[in-house]
């Protein structure tokens, strides 16, 4: 995005070429124009601007693209991440 | 199936300030179903949203003076990004209410138009697959709604490219500030007493305008100046505010006088308070990636702990204790 960009090197986006049958899906759903098509295929743009959404990997038709999407609620995940190491308590932790 | 209105009233711009400060936020549900707006034809596009009185609101305060269907899912009343992650506005309610409103027989053709931050719960291959409609993803921004229709459904780069302005970072913050009071007044109050008791009233109150600025350093400060902060790590953006209040309260409060041991204290504590606050907020930015929060707080959780246990054997060394 713009002006904004988070730390490098993290995120667990990975794509297979080989697999792809340019649909284009993938850079049409990204917000942060990690896709794009070039000669009928899609190519990883800017992999370190992908906040893990996951909306590329769901719509993908065959499966091109794999990444571990998770819900992007801190709370969610700070309790998940106590739940991770034992502390925390199940349950909630909501966004919206 | 219900017509509506597409005229805000003050009621609803109330009800939009209320879940701004976050007050009865569960109450803003909107029975899930077909809509019509205007006076729509079987050729007229059906535009799919979530039950978040807000969105819903927006949405069809965009969509006024047109003729359009709007298939509202049930989310719960949660808006369309967070429903998404959860997997509530998904394939399988997208489905189950195309075919509870007969969708395929009040419409003559087979389109659903989606936002694109839906995307992340609807897979539209397996929505063509279940129910023979095809997802047209639009725009990120209800706004973009009308544009999108009048333009023969393209949806241009500044439509599907998110934004993050200073004002859509402004309008985050007081949920926050709401949601924060749970622990920072508990926490004020014990460092207020524990400060008066041991060192009277100014003491007690410094203590607890200490803490009180750290937090609104990390909740407000630092998302507000977000782009113009050093580092890409949000919790070290919040520790540059949370250092800058230390050494603004330490002016302020005339820090000369507290002995080596307290300011150190207040130095540790501080910048760690509002890193931790500055990094909660990554919950509420549409680029912080799960991984990179995760690294973040393996990292930094450890440091700010350490940080405020030195700083409270600081301050029983400094006699503040
Ligand atoms: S996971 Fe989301 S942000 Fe990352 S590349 Fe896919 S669509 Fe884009
Ligand atoms: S969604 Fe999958 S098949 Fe379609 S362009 Fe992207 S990678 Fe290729």
């Amino acid at each position: 995005m713009r002006g904004f960009h988070y730390l490098k090197n993290v995120v667990t986006l990975q794509f297979d070429s080989e697999k792809c049958v340019g649909c284009g899906l993938c850079p049409r759903v990204c917000p942060h124009r990690v896709f794009s098509m070039e000669g009928g295929k899609a190519v990883l743009m800017e992999k370190d601007d992908c906040m893990e959404c996951g909306a590329c990997a769901l719509n993908c038709p065959v499966k091109a693209i794999r990444v571990d999407a998770g819900v992007g609620c801190a709370s969610g995940m700070i309790n998940e991440w106590l739940q991770e190491h034992g502390l925390g308590r199940k349950g909630s932790g909501g966004c919206g | 199936m219900a017509r509506i209105t597409t005229v805000t009233g003050w009621n609803e711009r109330l009800g939009a300030w209320k879940v701004r400060w976050g007050i009865g936020r569960n109450d803003f549900i909107v029975p899930p179903g077909l809509y019509a707006i205007g006076q729509p034809k079987p050729d007229d596009p059906v535009v799919v949203t979530a039950n978040y009185q807000m969105t819903f609101d927006i949405v069809r305060r965009a969509l006024d003076g047109r003729n359009v269907w709007l298939l509202v899912l049930e989310t719960y009343g949660i808006n369309v990004w967070c429903a998404a992650g959860k997997g509530t506005f998904g394939t399988g309610e997208v489905v189950r209410r195309v075919t509870s409103t007969r969708l395929a027989e009040v419409v003559s053709h087979r389109r659903l138009i989606l936002p694109i931050l839906g995307a992340a719960g609807v897979s539209a291959p397996q929505v063509a697959a279940r129910c023979g409609f095809s997802v047209n993803y639009a725009a990120i921004r209800a706004a973009d709604l009308p544009a999108y229709l009048d333009g023969g459904m393209i949806t241009t780069r500044q439509m599907g490219e998110l934004t993050f302005s200073l004002h859509e970072r402004l309008v985050l913050i007081p949920v926050e500030l709401v949601l924060a009071m749970k622990w920072l007044l508990p926490a004020a109050a014990v460092l207020f007493l524990v400060g008066a008791i041991t060192g009277g009233m100014p003491a007690g109150i410094t203590m607890a305008l200490a803490l009180t600025g750290a937090a609104l350093a990390g909740i407000a400060a630092a998302p507000l100046l977000l782009p113009w902060l050093p580092s890409r790590s949000f919790a070290l953006k919040g520790a540059c505010t949370g250092l800058a209040w230390s050494i603004a309260l330490h002016l302020m409060a005339k820090g000369g006088s507290w002995g080596l041991p307290v300011n150190l204290a207040a130095l540790l504590a501080l910048p760690a308070v509002s890193a931790y606050c500055t990094l909660s907020f990554t919950g509420c930015t549409p680029f912080t990636s799960r991984s990179g929060v995760k690294k973040e707080m393996r990292l930094g959780l450890p440091l700010m702990a350490v940080s405020i246990f030195l700083a409270g054997i600081l301050l029983i060394i400094g006699g503040i204790v």
